[in-house]
């Protein structure tokens, strides 16, 4: 099984050890995991933008990097829906095809794919899940609280095999951060209002470690918390998956 | 109305400057979508239901001529005279058309998104007609002189102090008070003498059946009522998409409909109203002002199977921090960012912007509107026929050159990832970078994971 690791373009230049904690996870449950370094972005924050007709580069280059591979896994819920959901071709649709149903968040690879029954994971610590919209609402990697449906966690699955590791209950536990692409510099007043109403949520919880599986919602609500001086490490799920994991970068 | 692209941006950060209020507003509208979800968990079908209400609408849409044209001819064959408006401005002529024809001066007004959509209200009182809403919310917004912030809580924005503020000025209660007994009481009061007093009543319409010709009005106030059974004359004024085939299909979206907005099992009042009282006239104006062109296209037309229940409003993240007055149009939040565009495309350029695209108003809509799929859609038309910012316009197209070659991506990742490391701290999170102004920026790694995988990982495995 040959599998891909897709790195979103902003944590390949600002959290090189997401992308690090998402290889050597994968790698230690056996996989022949490559990353491709033709790829650069999806094209999402220009797609989110209104700009979708500004893609086809992206896409090309997408299609180019990511061609041939069994699986492609990405720790990012946002960009792996939005390759789902609009990646397109005209001059190789069958190909684009392929890549969009192999195109998985790391989550839900781990327990649909490779379905993981345990992980040699370890971090002993009082745990707020921030869930990322597009991969909660979009790829459904959990069940959502408007829906009358039996409820189901792809990350809460994993996280609960992490020795010591506490998740604390939130008052609001699948609401926006606010990050939104774009809207977090465009729309910057509501933006700043709902990563803090989500930060006071982690401080009410007496939470020590934010987590979640999108390294952009963490990055806005790290900004916002960093600001605030507040006692809250901001790591990605991959990180504590992959627990303890030497320091690399 | 500001006409500028970032319209909803600013009113928004001027709705947040008050905290408190932003906090609180916040606040009530999500112990207003708590109660929803407690609604909607004590029914194991909801999932059924919103699935059953999705494929009803669409079947209406599909045929909506037959059964626009079968509820009109049950309709007058029912005593009921039909009126036909293509637009907001028709819509209004006939109205003061029939008020007119029996020399209305003094009008009661049950809650009707409609009427504020084709601004009747003012049009009316420039005719001479005194209107007065008469749902307790709607009330205080018009005294207060102005619109609705929410389509079914139009005055949620407002803090009982203020209520007692406005009934003070206007109603003569005592100065200070703000206990809402003591205030509904008068309101109760004042609204008696207006229903009394009137001479004709305007209703909305919440369902129209086709089978039969009837409608139904929901109030949870009785105003409806109130308001069409003491009136000789009662106007009914109503949207082509409001149509359902048959009695049967009306239970379903009562079910749906006070549980989506209120978290009340139904409505109070459920009014069913089919031909005119004795001694009574009975009007209904049918009003397309857009909605047929929205039928049209064919990525928006699910927008008109909207039951108003204003879910999506108190679910959206945005609209509680925002406040209902900053979506600039009759209709605010999610739902109102995909009709407005296509009422005017210039003016609410700005509306399906002011979204994160979460996608909780789609789950939680009671007819499963796709409404963050379609704010995402607009995004792309608005866009591309030229209503974008210039500016913004050209930084996407630099940034996807840039994203399209590998090699220019790693260069100016590196550049990027350098310039943020150079650059004091002040110049950077200073107010002219909105990311800085309540947020830090990332720490900047020494490498990229590309660089960091070429020269420390496994050289050989690298995929070139």
């Amino acid at each position: 099984m040959r599998v891909a690791l897709f790195v979103p373009c902003y944590v390949d230049q600002f959290y090189p050890r997401v992308a690090i904690a998402t290889l050597r996870l994968l790698e230690n449950l056996g996989l022949d995991v490559s990353f491709p370094e033709k790829q650069t972005c999806c094209g999402q924050p220009m797609a989110n933008g209104g700009y979708e007709h500004y893609t086809q580069g992206c896409n090309t280059n997408f299609i180019a990097a990511f061609s041939g591979y069994d699986h492609i896994v990405c720790p990012s819920g946002s960009c792996a829906l939005h390759v789902k959901d609009h990646l397109h071709d005209p001059k190789q649709e069958a190909t684009a095809s392929a890549i969009r149903e192999r195109v998985y968040e790391l989550c839900e690879f781990l327990t649909d794919v490779v379905k993981v029954q345990s992980l040699p994971a370890s971090f002993p610590a009082k745990v707020a899940l921030h869930q990322g919209c597009h991969g909660h609402r979009g790829l459904r990697l959990a069940a959502s609280s408007e829906q009358v449906l039996p409820f189901y966690s792809k990350p809460l699955q994993l996280l609960q095999m992490v020795e010591g590791l506490e998740l604390v209950p939130l008052s609001r536990p699948d609401e926006c951060c606010g990050f939104g692409g774009t809207f977090c510099v465009t729309e910057e007043a509501v933006s700043s209002a709902m990563g803090l109403s989500r930060v006071k949520d982690y401080v009410d919880h007496q939470a020590t470690v934010l987590t979640g599986t999108d390294m952009s919602c963490l990055m806005h609500q790290e900004g916002l918390i960093r600001r605030k001086q507040l006692d809250i490490t901001v790591m990605h799920i991959a990180e504590l998956l992959a627990a303890p994991l030497p320091e690399t970068v | 109305m500001d006409q500028h692209p970032k319209a909803h941006a600013a009113a928004a950060a001027g709705f947040l400057a008050d905290q408190q209020r932003a906090d609180w507003h916040d606040e009530t509208l999500w112990f207003v979508r708590s109660k929803r979800d407690k609604a909607a968990q004590q029914l194991p079908e909801w999932e059924a239901l919103r699935t059953q209400a999705s494929a009803i609408k669409e079947h209406t849409l599909s045929r909506l001529e037959q059964y626009l044209t079968g509820f009109e001819e049950k309709a007058l064959a029912n005593g009921v005279q039909v009126h036909w408006a293509a637009d907001a401005a028709e819509h209004n002529r006939i109205v003061h058309s029939i008020l007119a024809k029996h020399h209305v001066r003094k009008l009661v007004k049950s809650k009707s998104m409609l009427t504020e959509e084709c601004h009747l209200n003012p049009y009316l009182q420039q005719q001479g007609i005194e209107v007065v809403d008469t749902d307790l919310g709607e009330r205080i917004v018009q005294l207060n002189q102005e619109p609705p912030s929410h389509i079914v809580l139009p005055a949620i924005h407002l803090k009982k102090e203020q209520v007692g503020e406005i009934f003070h000025q206007h109603l003569g209660t005592a100065a200070g008070a703000s206990d809402p007994q003591y205030l509904t009481a008068a309101a109760r009061e004042h609204l008696r003498q207006k229903f009394l007093a009137a001479d004709a009543a305007i209703t909305g319409v919440n369902f129209a059946i086709a089978e039969n010709g009837a409608f139904v009005v929901c109030t949870n106030e009785g105003n409806a009522d109130l308001g069409a059974h003491l009136a000789k004359l009662h106007i009914a004024c109503m949207g082509i998409e409001k149509l359902i085939p048959r009695m049967e299909h009306l239970g379903v979206f009562l079910r749906l409909l006070a549980r989506s907005a209120t978290g009340q099992p139904i409505t109070t009042y459920s009014s069913h109203f089919r031909e005119p009282g004795p001694g009574q006239e009975l009007h209904i104006v049918i009003v397309d002002n857009g909605r047929s062109t929205q039928l049209g296209r064919e990525d928006f037309r699910n927008s008109l199977k909207c039951i108003r229940c204003g879910a999506c409003l108190n679910t959206c993240p945005v609209y509680r921090r925002s406040g209902g007055h900053s979506y600039h149009n009759a209709i605010a939040g999610p739902i109102g960012s995909i009709l407005a565009p296509n009422l005017d495309m210039r003016k609410n350029a700005d509306l399906p912007f002011a979204s994160t695209l979460c996608g909780s108003c789609s789950d939680v809509c009671p007819v499963k509107i796709d409404i963050h799929t379609q704010l995402y859609k607009w995004r792309q038309v608005l866009s591309k026929e030229g209503y974008g910012p210039a500016a913004k316009k050209l930084g996407m197209k630099m940034m996807a050159a840039v994203l399209a070659k590998p090699d220019r991506f790693a260069l100016s990742g590196a550049v990027a990832r350098k310039f943020l490391g150079w650059f004091p701290k002040l110049a950077v999170n200073g107010k002219l970078n909105p990311w800085g102004r309540q947020r830090e920026l990332p720490k900047v790694p020494e490498q990229s994971f590309r660089e960091w995988y070429r020269t420390h990982y496994n050289p050989k495995k690298t995929n070139s």
